[in-house]
């Protein structure tokens, strides 16, 4: 599974992306941050205000609940400022 | 051109013209063009906006479908830059086409407050000497909700 970062999410790990098999009992978003987060203390620090996290899997903006199922793409972002 | 997005720059003069050239049995367009921003007391030299290219056209083709379906647009027309623009640029532009003034306005509208807080754009804003990101505000979050 691929994980996307974006804007200063990004920057802030210093990476466009992971590339991760997560195991079985990472089911949700919120799961994988958790997952992520527990590898790389620079990836919890990050996302430790989960407020200010979104996430897309495969182009669908979803919640932290949101099973992630067989996604090949996860997005993980800050709140957007477009417009 | 439904939905557009591009890194160079566009005339929304010219936009306009061809939008309107389209309108057949309308009786109200309208144009939002929303431009980079700077003030004499808080220049920015330039502004970058990082998108998520795939979500963005889908987020965008997605809202334009439930602005011409929810207000019985004619038509709706997205286009959004990316990348960095200076100070008086056109970041984004939203036209609408309706029988009558009041779908028009309303849809506009209703593209623009959730295009905010729902289309993967972000902007970082480049002062003398050092960059930020914009933050979200609370503000556009209960404009998108008064939509719901």
């Amino acid at each position: 599974m691929k994980v996307l970062y974006f804007a200063w999410l990004r920057e802030r790990l210093g990476r466009d992306f992971d590339e991760v098999s997560p195991p079985d009992g990472v089911r949700s978003i919120a799961d994988l941050i958790d997952w992520l987060g527990a590898k790389d203390e620079g990836f919890a620090l990050a996302t430790a205000n989960r407020e200010l996290i979104r996430a897309a899997i495969d182009d669908e903006l979803v919640e932290h609940d949101t099973p992630i199922g067989s996604a090949s793409t996860v997005a993980l972002f800050p709140p957007m400022t477009g417009g | 051109m439904s939905v557009t997005l591009q890194s160079e720059p566009f005339d929304p003069g010219a936009l306009v013209n061809a939008f309107l050239s389209s309108s057949q049995g309308a009786g109200a367009a309208v144009t939002f063009t929303g431009i980079v921003r700077s003030s004499e007391d808080d220049p920015i030299v330039s502004m970058t906006l990082e998108h998520y290219p795939s979500l963005a056209k889908r987020q965008l083709l997605d809202l334009r479908d439930a602005a011409i379906a929810r207000f019985a647009l004619i038509d709706a027309t997205i286009i959004h830059r990316f990348g960095t623009l200076y100070p008086g640029d056109p970041i984004v532009q939203v036209m609408t086409l309706a029988p009558h003034r009041q779908a028009a306005f309303d849809g506009a509208n209703f593209i623009m407050d959730t295009l905010k807080t729902t289309a993967p754009f972000w902007k970082k804003e480049e002062r003398a000497g050092a960059s930020e990101w914009v933050k979200a505000k609370q503000s556009d979050d209960a404009a998108t909700a008064r939509w719901a």
